[in-house]
């Protein structure tokens, strides 16, 4: 009598175990495989710029068009000046260039050769669309942190398998007579309690 | 004997008066949930999101859909994309690049379609004084042209702990972690006790004291089950690494916001990711790692 007690409260406790394990199971999947391929492109792109910069020549053509000249429509006929640091002053166009770049020439980066390129500094000239060849010289640790995706910003996709990642472009962002990032003004404030600073009272 | 002859009790009277009033109450106790669109019986009657079935779960979505279209005349898409296997979430800061512009406050504040009236974000980009990581001798109220002379600025939202201690102190089990690593809340289960928002040491949490106000215009109509959808009022919310578009492999908005390139986001588990190799080769620092929560998040620097 007592061992079929026993071996019911033990099958009473089976069960009761099993009907409160089995309310309220998870059945949401964990993880989930995507269930489709993707429908567009992939793959990482970089923002282009333009590979000949053009300047305004200030007066419109007849059909009342900025004519727009390519610098080398000046420069294949003046004499390069190799000490010259910024445009103000000279004579005509780029006066109003600002330049802050470290202590470099016009022509530590303009290619005196032929100026719808640039120049690295082993003199070889480089497209102004692979600008970055010619920052990564100098800004070595930027350049590095750019490859490895830690720098220069991004949108798109972070998994480059399911869509397309466009990436910046160093000029993108920093002007290149005058890299420096401009100072900003925040122009967007949440109202909310943990807006204030400590009080020296509550530190 | 002679009530009995006369048919109804005394007793029975009083009864039957009793159960009438009592059953009255109770209706009229219940009344507000069903009137005034504040809840239907369906949305009392949901279950945990863990334990909805395929069927269960598309009615609900649909349900909530409709509900949208409703209050606010718009059609929104409310998807619940799972976890994706082998990925694990992780978020990196460069301090060195920040510059406290708040692009990414304002950015997580139109993405996750936060209340306009109190310009609610998940976001809070504390200006520090040099020096310290003490997070809570920061400013998060400056208004000047930044980045100031001898401060850095520390953008601090849900550091996605592997040990959350938010989750820990659910008394419904509202909130937890997911297998990619984001900490989720169900708003329809969470029962607005705010347990998580105290016990959370990073302030990542946000209540909603109201239902949020947002213009039907502006609402994003990208939305998840588990992330950016219109909110109740009384329910906790929190940053969700915009998981609508991290699970289908886009980038979260407050990255895409960022003017410095200063924030970092990828699978953790791909050793060819970009945070991966932030983490092997800057030096990172993860906010107040000494309380053992094991954030999902980390910082760093250039120099």
């Amino acid at each position: 009598m007592e061992r079929l007690l026993r071996s019911l409260a033990i099958v009473f406790l089976v069960t009761a175990t099993v009907a409160i394990a089995g309310c309220g199971r998870d059945v949401v999947p964990e993880t989930e495989a995507y269930a489709t391929e993707p429908t567009g492109p992939t793959g990482i792109e970089i923002r282009p710029v333009p590979s000949v910069p053009t300047l305004a020549a200030g007066a419109p053509d007849a059909n009342g068009h900025q004519v727009r000249v390519a610098c080398s429509a000046c420069h294949s006929m003046k004499k390069p000046d190799r000490t010259q640091r910024g445009g103000k002053p000279l004579a005509t166009f780029h006066q109003g260039t600002h330049v802050a770049h470290g202590s470099l020439t016009c022509l530590s980066c303009h290619n005196e050769q032929d100026y719808d390129t640039l120049r690295l500094a082993d003199s070889r000239s480089v497209a102004f669309e692979n600008v970055m060849e010619l920052c990564a010289q100098c800004h070595g640790p930027q350049a590095r942190n750019y490859a490895h995706d830690a720098h220069g910003g991004m949108s798109g996709y972070w998994d480059t398998t399911r869509g397309v990642q466009t990436r910046n472009q160093c000029t993108h962002c920093h002007a290149p007579h005058a890299p420096a990032f401009p100072a900003m003004r925040p122009t967007f404030k949440p109202r909310d309690r943990f807006l204030s600073p400590v009080q020296e009272s509550h530190r | 004997m002679t009530d009995k002859a006369k048919g109804i009790s005394r007793r029975r009277v009083i009864k039957g008066l009793g159960a009438t009033l009592g059953a009255a109450a109770f209706g009229a106790a219940l009344s507000p949930l069903f009137q005034g669109g504040f809840m239907s019986a369906k949305e009392l009657m949901q279950r945990h999101y863990k334990e909805l079935s395929p069927e269960d779960k598309k009615e609900v979505l649909e349900r909530l859909q409709a509900d949208a279209k409703e209050t606010f005349g718009r059609d929104v898409t409310i998807a619940d994309p799972r976890p994706r296997p082998k990925t694990k979430f992780v978020y990196a800061i460069n301090l060195s690049l920040c510059n406290g512009s708040g692009k990414c406050v304002e950015a997580c504040h139109k993405e996750n379609n936060h209340d306009r009236i109190t310009k609610q974000s998940y976001i809070r980009v504390l200006e520090m004084p040099k020096g310290t990581m003490d997070m809570e001798r920061g400013n998060t109220t400056y208004n000047h042209t930044v980045p100031a002379k001898d401060k850095f600025y520390m953008p601090v939202q849900c550091q996605q702990c592997d040990e959350p201690p938010c989750v820990d102190v659910c008394p419904v089990q509202a909130t937890w972690k997911e297998k990619d690593g984001i900490v989720v809340v169900d708003y329809n289960w969470c029962i607005g006790c705010r347990y998580c928002m105290a016990a959370c040491p990073y302030h990542a949490r946000r209540f909603n004291w109201k239902k949020p106000y947002i213009p039907p215009e502006d609402i994003n109509p990208n939305q998840g089950y588990l992330s950016n959808r219109v909110r109740q009022q009384g329910v906790v919310e929190k940053c969700h690494y915009c998981l609508h578009r991290t699970r289908e492999g886009r980038l979260p908005a407050c990255l895409e916001a960022c003017p410095t390139g200063a924030r970092v986001f990828g699978n953790f588990l791909d050793p060819k990711s970009s945070v991966r190799w932030v983490f092997e080769n800057k030096r990172v620092y993860v906010l107040k790692e000494e309380l053992g929560t094991k954030p999902s998040f980390f910082y760093f620097f250039d120099k």
